[in-house]
């Protein structure tokens, strides 16, 4: 039976006691905020080639993404996931080196912006083509138990644009069939790039297609911090107990273009009145206030730490030095066996 | 005794799971009593219990999935059905496995099977071969063997390999080719063989391509003719300091492959040959491939579309005569 897990906006009204990671949570999203207004004010600049692609609005549910995983778990982020990746594990200066193509960083300059990862760490490095890596998470998970590795999980994230691919279709049966610990968490942010809902799928509620699949599904309003940590956290909580996989879809509106090349004048003003285009950090930080969590002064401090930790991440990958062409130009690890092409 | 290639290809598998417990094989129709549409797993999902799984017909989240695996310390086999089936796993292949080196300096170990090429029958949908599309993209190794001998161990070596295999097995060999006993090793990926030695002209082939370029050659040899014929094992790497050697000793060159005719290895040979080696050559070189539509279903249309002892024997005694 599809179980749901919704929180309306009226628990906050009753000052329901916000969750025991809910700061914690925050301090992610926050930081998450500042580095991603950073990079935009290098791209504005000029200072970053290629793209820049943000999270703004759906850092809660990102956050509440990473922040449950834990050392030997895999996590599988997608474009708007900076606070979940920070909340993992990845360095922020790892981040900075990307974005601005530091050989030092991951990716050594050979791949840019959200194309990264940490595969040894557990964190896959996603590629373009959505809906791809909720396989390659499924395989890890398989070899995990394979090797008779215990309490591990996998977390992959999704958009409600992903989730009309063959392959996430593919990626889910599969994960089903398998029977693997894994969360999906889809952020339906109502358009992928400009294409609204209405051109991307039919039903009613995207979360009725966990029963098709034999994954236990949640419904999320995603700008709630709350909720985010209470449903994808139980989530993360039954996949580790042995439960069937489980789907998760939070509401949110990306309140930034696709990318910041885009000025996504084709949300329509309607939308944006809607409650989940709410934005999910201020909504936070008013609960913070509200329920005098922290004073006005940890809170500012909180925002100035922030500011430094960007600082220094983008100072310092902007120190290192770029990629030569002084390559080795082999794609492949075997040295012996790279084909000598003119 | 006697095995066939289709044989050597299981024996290579019993093999790798018995001796390496990182291997699995991952497949539709691979695992329970049935072992596989050829039969290539015949018997392993009950030698070793939950290592040969059946799966849905999902090609790109089968590669996906042994990607994942991989990348967390299993050596996965996947079998695709038909090569031409692949097709669906493009990305996994190509996007995902094949730049994950490159990106992240972490390889991937998969050894994807490819039933390929033509046999008698079997129409557009299930004689294709692709390694000519797997070798263009970069990051992979793609091997054709067309021995028994070179089936088994290269199959062996594939998954020993820390990078991405795509391993074409040509189902028309698989129960033509014999051979009396497995070798314990081969020759290593990358290097040719020349499997027939001759002064007069090269051809250069791979696959089940190479057993029509023999049977050209010894049609030519009661002309008078003596065909040097090389086998590339795999196209990726190619090998190009053996076909320039054999076409110093030759100064003619032909290249007979199964695929569709428009780029290819076919052509990248004479790229490479021609580029390198031009001072070698006494005539234009020349290449034969498959035609330009989709394999036809008719033996008749089958048997002319594609390269044959007698097409290749034509051509190749017009190439002697410049």
């Amino acid at each position: 039976m599809l179980q749901t897990a919704q929180r309306s906006s009226e628990t906050i009204k009753t000052k329901a006691a916000p969750h025991e990671r809910f700061l914690e949570a925050f301090r992610w999203m926050l930081l998450a905020r500042t580095f991603e207004e950073k990079l935009v004010s290098l791209y504005r600049s000029g200072l970053i080639t290629g793209g820049v692609y943000i999270g703004k609005g759906q850092e809660a549910v990102s956050v509440a993404c990473g922040l449950f995983l834990q050392k030997g778990d895999i996590f599988a982020p997608l474009i708007r996931d900076q606070a979940g990746r920070s909340a993992f594990g990845e360095p922020l200066v790892d981040v900075a080196r990307t974005y601005l193509g530091s050989r030092q960083g991951p990716m050594r300059g050979r791949d840019g912006n959200i194309h990264r990862g940490l595969p040894r760490q557990g964190q896959l490095a996603m590629i373009s083509h959505l809906g791809a890596m909720v396989s390659v998470t499924v395989g890890a998970l398989m070899a995990k138990r394979f090797k008779g590795e215990k309490n591990f999980i996998g977390l992959s994230c999704i958009g409600e644009g992903g989730m009309q691919t063959g392959s996430f279709h593919e990626g889910m049966n599969l994960a089903a069939v398998e029977q693997v610990p894994l969360v999906i968490v889809a952020t339906n942010n109502h358009y992928a790039y400009s294409t609204p809902n209405e051109r991307e799928f039919a039903c009613a509620e995207l979360v009725d297609r966990a029963k098709g699949y034999g994954f236990e599904g949640y419904n999320l309003d995603g700008t709630d911090l709350s909720a985010c940590l209470d449903v994808i956290g139980s989530a993360v909580k039954r996949a580790r107990a042995g439960r069937p996989p489980q789907l998760v879809v939070a509401s949110t509106l990306r309140l930034s273009g696709h990318g910041e090349h885009d000025d996504a004048s084709y949300v329509t003003d309607e939308i944006k009145r809607e409650p989940f285009a709410q934005d999910c950090l201020k909504r936070a930080e008013k609960l913070i206030v509200d329920l005098n969590l922290v004073d006005a002064k940890r809170l500012q401090g909180w925002r100035d730490e922030a500011a430094a930790q960007v600082d220094l991440a983008i100072t310092t990958a902007q120190k290192e030095a770029a990629p030569d062409t002084n390559e080795d130009w082999c794609a492949i690890s075997t040295r012996a066996l790279v084909d000598q092409a003119p | 005794m006697s095995i066939t290639y289709l044989e050597a290809i299981r024996e290579a598998q019993a093999k790798l799971l018995r001796d390496d417990e990182r291997v699995f094989i991952y497949g539709q129709d691979v695992g329970g009593t049935f072992g596989g549409a050829f039969k290539a797993t015949k018997g392993l999902a009950k030698e070793f219990p939950g290592r040969v799984l059946n799966t849905p017909i999902s090609e790109d989240a089968i590669v996906g999935t042994a990607i994942g695996a991989a990348l967390h310390g299993m050596r996965p086999i996947v079998e695709m059905q038909f090569a031409d089936f692949s097709s669906l796993a493009l990305n996994q292949i190509l996007n995902n496995a094949g730049t994950h080196y490159w990106r992240t300096n972490v390889p991937v170990p998969i050894t994807v099977r490819l039933p390929s090429g033509g046999t008698k029958g079997s129409g557009p949908f299930h004689s294709q071969s692709m390694e000519s599309i797997y070798a263009h993209y970069p990051g992979l190794i793609v091997m054709t063997p067309a021995t028994v001998e070179d089936a088994y161990t290269m199959l062996i070596e594939a998954v020993a390999i820390d990078d991405p295999v795509v391993y074409c097995e040509h189902k028309y060999l698989y129960y033509h080719l014999k051979a009396d006993k497995l070798p314990a090793e081969g020759l290593p990926t990358g290097k040719a063989r020349i499997v027939r030695e001759g002064r007069d002209l090269t051809i250069v082939s791979y696959s089940a391509m190479l057993h029509e370029a023999l049977a050209a050659a010894e049609q030519l040899a009661s002309e008078g003719f003596e065909i040097e014929v090389v086998d590339l094992r795999s196209v990726k790497p190619l090998d190009t300091d053996t076909m320039l050697a054999s076409v110093a000793r030759t100064g003619r060159l032909l290249c007979v492959g199964e695929s569709f005719p428009f780029g290819g290895v076919t052509a990248e040979v004479i790229s490479r040959v021609t580029s390198e080696g031009f001072h070698l050559l006494d005539a234009s070189p020349q290449r034969i491939n498959a035609k330009d539509t989709p394999i036809p279903y008719h033996p008749n249309l089958w048997s002319a579309h594609r390269p044959s002892a007698k097409s290749i024997a034509a051509k190749a005694r017009k190439l002697l005569r410049e």
